[in-house]
């Protein structure tokens, strides 16, 4: 499959990537909660997809879209659009506060943001109709995007995963933050045959790999080497609160935020 | 009025390439059909899969078309209900939910493919703009409207098949405005939807005693015609709501606030389906009969 996704700079990713966890963990005092763990465990597939997938930049027509389906994890995307310039640093500040324009979830309307979300099981349906509108338009626009894993749980994105096959949709990049938690604990405690995911995409007609999902290198070939006959999904394991290893797979950190002596120790692992 | 709902959706589809329809599991006939075989691109059915309908047409909007979503009122409205309210109203998209055989059409179908909460409900919903037309004429024009119109979202609740044509000869159709369909000065009607041909004859009865009566198609319940309302109430010396609706939040309920608020002096009777499931089976009509809506019933109401 053609794809002008050039080889990626890895070590220039490491550094986005460690900046942007960074970033999140500075806006993290402003706020007593803003779901650090799963924004961590998507910080290299968000950041693969603005920096390395797709083509120019958003705000600037690129071709490409990006949803965010796990639209709790938009601490990364709202960091990553903050170092692109389509959000401003103000936008960051005034982060959750009455004169700020950016809550706990994207909406619609604010800089970058391409569907509002945040409600799970949404997403999928949203990208299929605009890879629809793509193909209507003759433009050959990718559309990103990047579910968790918990909303895989929701029948809404099953009817997506099977509308998109039916449509033939080669236009549809999926992601899976395949960090195997939801808000409480380990997704498997509550549904032992939730896995295997390849499978059961599979079984749907996608085109399905499982990858190592902070593999900057592998996102980039997978998306790369894909057919581009059908959509494509990518289980990428995950760890949430990748990054720092007091959060790393601890459900609290789904949702809290660190006070001072754990915002030192997560900045100095960070370094 | 599902035939001129086809018909003026195909007629819009051929002068805009925007215009395209998600349908959930509708067998394409007439007009749906030629819609489905000239723009296959634009015709989608999604099966059984009412979510995903709703979603892909926002997705579809977000990338600036106009899309609408078919299925019987139940599974287009209430089934989808948080991807109607998110994706729809909280983005405010130009995407049209049409709510087919909304009310207790579907008769003996039973409770499950009933909609008689439908107006309530989509009338609590933010952006959400709400129309029913009265005959399939009016549902052309409706039709039209919400596929040119850039507003935000609609819910078009529409009848099946076989009604009659109420508006010949009546003034043109404007969104958001009562349409007078007969003007009186003594008892004014206020309806919407496939009843409407109910309080038709209600009206040709209460002319019949010798009074002269108004006949209104309330067809746009949001943004509801406030100073039509009110201009209804303060020219007749009665209004009578008839709807095919829960009483909460329906028209009745709309027009007395109104008539509160101007301290109205007019009589006023409303007429809706009980706070309640239909449980009899039968016609359309002996369906509505079990909830107090019979023109004999209406009329003893109302004397």
């Amino acid at each position: 499959m053609h794809n002008n996704c050039p080889t990626p700079d890895i070590d220039a990713a490491r550094k986005r990537c460690k900046a942007y966890r960074r970033r999140i963990l500075e806006v993290s005092q402003q706020v007593p909660a803003l779901h650090i763990g799963g924004a961590f465990s998507s910080v290299e597939l968000v950041d693969s997809i603005y920096n390395e997938l797709m083509r120019r930049r958003p705000g600037e027509n690129s071709p490409d879209t990006f949803v965010l389906s796990k639209g709790h994890g938009c601490m990364i995307q709202f960091v990553v659009l903050e170092s692109l310039g389509i959000l401003k640093k103000q936008d960051l500040d005034d982060y959750s506060t009455a004169r700020g324009q950016l809550g706990v979830h994207p909406d619609f309307g604010n800089p970058g943001i391409e569907a509002s979300t945040g409600a799970l099981g949404h997403g999928l349906s949203m990208v299929v109709g605009m890879a629809l509108a793509n193909r209507i338009n003759n433009n050959d626009g990718i559309v990103y995007t990047v579910l968790s894993d918990g909303e895989v749980q929701e029948g809404s994105t099953w009817e997506a995963t099977l509308m998109a096959t039916s449509l033939r949709l080669g236009n549809v990049v999926a992601f899976i933050d395949y960090n195997q938690m939801v808000s409480i604990g380990p997704i498997v405690d509550l549904h032992p045959h939730f896995y295997p995911l390849v499978e059961k995409f599979a079984a749907f007609g996608w085109e399905c790999v499982e990858i190592d999902g902070h593999d900057t290198q592998a996102i980039c070939d997978t998306v790369r080497n894909r057919r581009g006959d059908r959509p494509l999904m990518i289980v990428a394991r995950t760890v949430k609160g990748k990054g720092v290893s007091y959060m790393e797979n601890v459900p609290m950190w789904h949702y809290r935020s660190p006070n001072k002596a754990e915002l030192a120790q997560a900045m100095q692992e960070l370094e | 009025m599902r035939n001129t709902f086809s018909e003026a959706l195909y007629d819009e589809a051929c002068k805009n390439p925007k215009v395209c329809i998600v349908v959930a599991d509708i067998s394409p006939a007439g007009s749906m059909a030629k819609f489905g075989k000239e723009f296959p691109d634009r015709f989608v059915n999604v099966g059984v899969a009412e979510q995903s309908m709703i979603g892909i047409c926002a997705g579809l909007a977000l990338k600036g078309h106009q899309p609408f979503a078919y299925t019987i009122a139940t599974f287009s409205l209430y089934r989808p209900f948080e991807m109607v309210r998110d994706d729809l109203c909280y983005q405010n998209l130009p995407v049209t939910v049409v709510g087919m055989g909304a009310g207790v059409i579907y008769a003996s179908l039973g409770g499950t493919h009933h909609s008689q909460e439908d107006i309530t409900i989509a009338g609590a919903l933010p952006n959400m703009q709400i129309i029913a037309p009265c005959d399939p004429q009016e549902c052309t024009d409706a039709t039209r409207w919400c596929a040119q119109q850039r507003i935000g979202p609609v819910y078009l609740r529409i009848g099946k098949s076989g009604e009659p044509t109420l508006t010949k000869g009546a003034e043109p159709w404007q969104f958001g405005k009562l349409r007078y369909l007969r003007r009186g000065s003594d008892v004014c009607i206020l309806t919407y939807g496939v009843v409407t041909k109910m309080a038709v004859e209600v009206a040709d009865a209460l002319q019949e005693q010798g009074k002269s009566v108004s006949l209104v198609s309330t067809h746009t319940l949001k943004p509801l015609d406030r100073a039509g309302i009110i201009a209804a109430l303060k020219g007749h010396k009665q209004v009578i709501v008839i709807e095919e609706t829960a009483p909460l939040g329906g028209l009745g309920a709309q027009t007395k606030q109104i008539a509160w608020d101007i301290k109205a002096d007019c009589r006023l009777d409303t007429f809706s389906l009980k706070d309640a499931f239909v449980d009899n089976n039968g016609t359309w009509e002996d369906l509505l009969d079990a909830h107090g809506l019979s023109v004999p019933k209406i009329l003893a109401g109302t004397a």
